[in-house]
């Protein structure tokens, strides 16, 4: 019989927590109330610039400081946004834009991690495409619009622009998240003998998820931009044909509620990707 | 010296298997980079018996990292063979265990999840390999926190998990490569203690790589100093306890035992440690 069983051994810190005070001061009472004064401010600090931006906007147009014809200001933005809301052609807009760019971003993120694999599982397919995706991520995929409007059509060429302009950028962030996984993670598990495909599947990739979602909050704006750039060219409906539209006939009023209603889009897309982020990462830390 | 719970051995890769003796053949590395050829272990043969506990030490540099990926045999040697209980390694065996180290647990599987990492990649009965996960962590002490998340245990308890990841798959030999290094001495000398006491306890055979003379002599029956690179072994000294006859003490002991300070001082002189820089 061994008299000490290491399963009895207390352990010297099981609470990794701090002690909390039972009561607490009174200058921590002070503390708290300030730290939510501050972010009171902060908030309402924005709400005013916000009000302010429009104000002046409104001010300007209207004293004809600027020209109100090139501008538009937000008391005429505003009925021809009921209007459009009435007639359902900003819903049916907006969800052209919306739902082009859910594709496009799902191609872009699928096909990045796909190439990322590829070239994180043979050296030298990544050594031999290195310059080209580099090149290929420097240059202004915006010069090939018109020839996807010839290749592609006029629905599809959209989802090309998205997907150019985004994938090339995924296939570099999420490779080098891949390699910067701890190389003795790799080591253990091949110690317990894993192979290639054990290693991708059950080290790397998740391993990168922090990697993934940073990369999918770069994504969801690249997409947009791909998607209103492949909508001007060629689409019969989206934001992007609203804003290209309204402006050849002098339409500011359309052509800035659509800029609006984009804003918001893309700010409410963005949001939910940081939320999924906040809610996965807690875990990697 | 055997734990007071009979650890049943259950069936998978070395089935019912007693420790194996693990013979290391006359074993070279060489390695290229575009500026030289290094040589770096020269001839390495030594044996370890079942159950035994042998330690390398050697400066830094020497190649005592390099000789246990071979064993391991993640890497394959230039010449010569590794051999556990008669057959030769030539890839990573479920046989042989391997302590890196650091702990590195996945941050995204739990405790329980992380001792099962090695059943997974080898595809085992997943239901004895958690029951066996479950038994080693309750017995390194962590029976409280198998659906935790590494990121809520200190430097040691992670050891702890770790210690019991590498022990799930039931090898015959455990590899051990510095697995205290970075801890805090305090936590290492407890640990010590620990892992001894579970290693023995389960009958396993294990070489231990370290740069802490303590540590070999506290830990290990036999220590193996290693020269400078080109890694050679340079002397063997069996490690005996004689003020505790009949047992082995435990390593937090045996530090306070007057044999310790002969061997520290033997060895001391054997690694001809110079301060460099």
């Amino acid at each position: 019989m061994v008299t000490n069983t290491p399963a009895s051994t207390p352990m010297r810190s099981t609470a990794m927590h701090d002690t909390a005070t039972p009561q607490p001061s009174p200058a921590y009472a002070a503390w708290l109330r300030e730290q939510t004064r501050r972010s009171n401010r902060i908030m309402a600090t924005r709400v005013i610039l916000l009000v302010a931006v429009l104000v002046l906007w409104e001010v300007l147009a209207r004293t004809h400081v600027m020209n109100p014809m090139l501008t538009s200001y937000p008391s005429a933005v505003w009925p021809t946004f009921l209007e459009l809301l009435d007639s359902g052609d900003l819903i049916g807009h907006t969800w052209a834009t919306f739902q082009a760019t859910l594709i496009g971003f799902t191609i872009s993120m699928v096909l990045g991690v796909a190439v990322a694999a590829l070239l994180w599982w043979s050296g030298f397919a990544y050594k031999v495409l290195d310059p080209f995706l580099v090149v290929a991520n420097a240059m202004p995929k915006i010069a090939f619009v018109p020839i996807f409007y010839i290749w592609l059509g006029s629905e599809y060429s959209v989802y090309g622009m998205a997907v150019a302009i985004s994938v090339f950028i995924t296939i570099m962030v999420v490779f080098e998240g891949f390699r910067g996984i701890d190389p003795n993670k790799i080591k253990l598990a091949l110690t317990l003998g894993a192979s290639k495909w054990q290693l991708l599947t059950m080290v790397v990739l998740p391993g990168s998820v922090p990697t993934l979602l940073a990369a999918l909050k770069v994504n969801i704006g690249l997409a947009l931009v791909g998607v209103i750039v492949g909508e001007f060219q060629s689409a019969s409906e989206g934001l992007g044909y609203l804003i290209i539209n309204g402006s050849q006939v002098f339409k500011l009023n359309i052509v800035m509620t659509a800029i609006v209603v984009l804003a918001v889009l893309s700010g409410v897309m963005y949001l939910a990707i940081a939320r999924m982020e906040k809610a996965t990462v807690r875990r990697y830390s | 010296m055997m734990a007071d719970t009979v650890m049943e051995r259950p069936v998978g890769g070395s089935a019912g298997s007693a420790s194996q003796r693990i013979e290391i053949d006359n074993v070279s590395l060489r390695y290229f980079t575009p500026q030289a050829e290094i040589l770096a272990l020269s001839g390495i043969s030594l044996t370890i018996e079942p159950g035994e506990f042998v330690s390398l030490i050697g400066q830094s540099g020497c190649g005592k990292s390099t000789l246990l990926s071979i064993i391991a045999g993640i890497l394959p040697p230039s010449e010569g063979e590794i051999r556990v209980g008669g057959k030769p390694v030539t890839a990573p065996s479920p046989r042989i265990g391997y302590m890196l180290q650091q702990d590195y647990l996945f941050e995204w599987r739990t405790i329980l999840e992380n001792a099962m990492l090695g059943a997974e990649i080898q595809k085992r009965d997943m239901k004895e390999a958690r029951d066996r996960a479950i038994h080693l962590l309750e017995k390194c002490g962590m029976g409280n926190f198998l659906h935790q998340y590494p990121r809520a245990l200190s430097g040691g308890m992670r050891q702890r998990v770790a210690l019991a990841r590498t022990l799930t798959t039931n090898p015959d030999v455990v590899l051990l490569d510095e697995p205290f290094s970075a801890l805090d001495s305090q936590t290492r000398l407890a640990i010590a203690d620990e892992v001894v006491d579970v290693l023995r306890g389960e009958g396993k055979s294990v070489i231990l790589v370290t740069h802490d003379i303590g540590e070999a002599i506290s830990m290990t029956d036999r220590v193996v100093v290693l020269s400078r690179r080109p890694g050679r072994i340079k002397s063997q000294h069996r490690i005996q306890f004689p003020s505790t006859p009949g047992r082995r003490p435990a390593p937090f002991e045996a530090r306070g035992l007057p044999e310790f300070n002969e061997y520290f001082n033997t060895l001391w002189d054997e690694l001809d440690v110079h301060v460099e820089g």
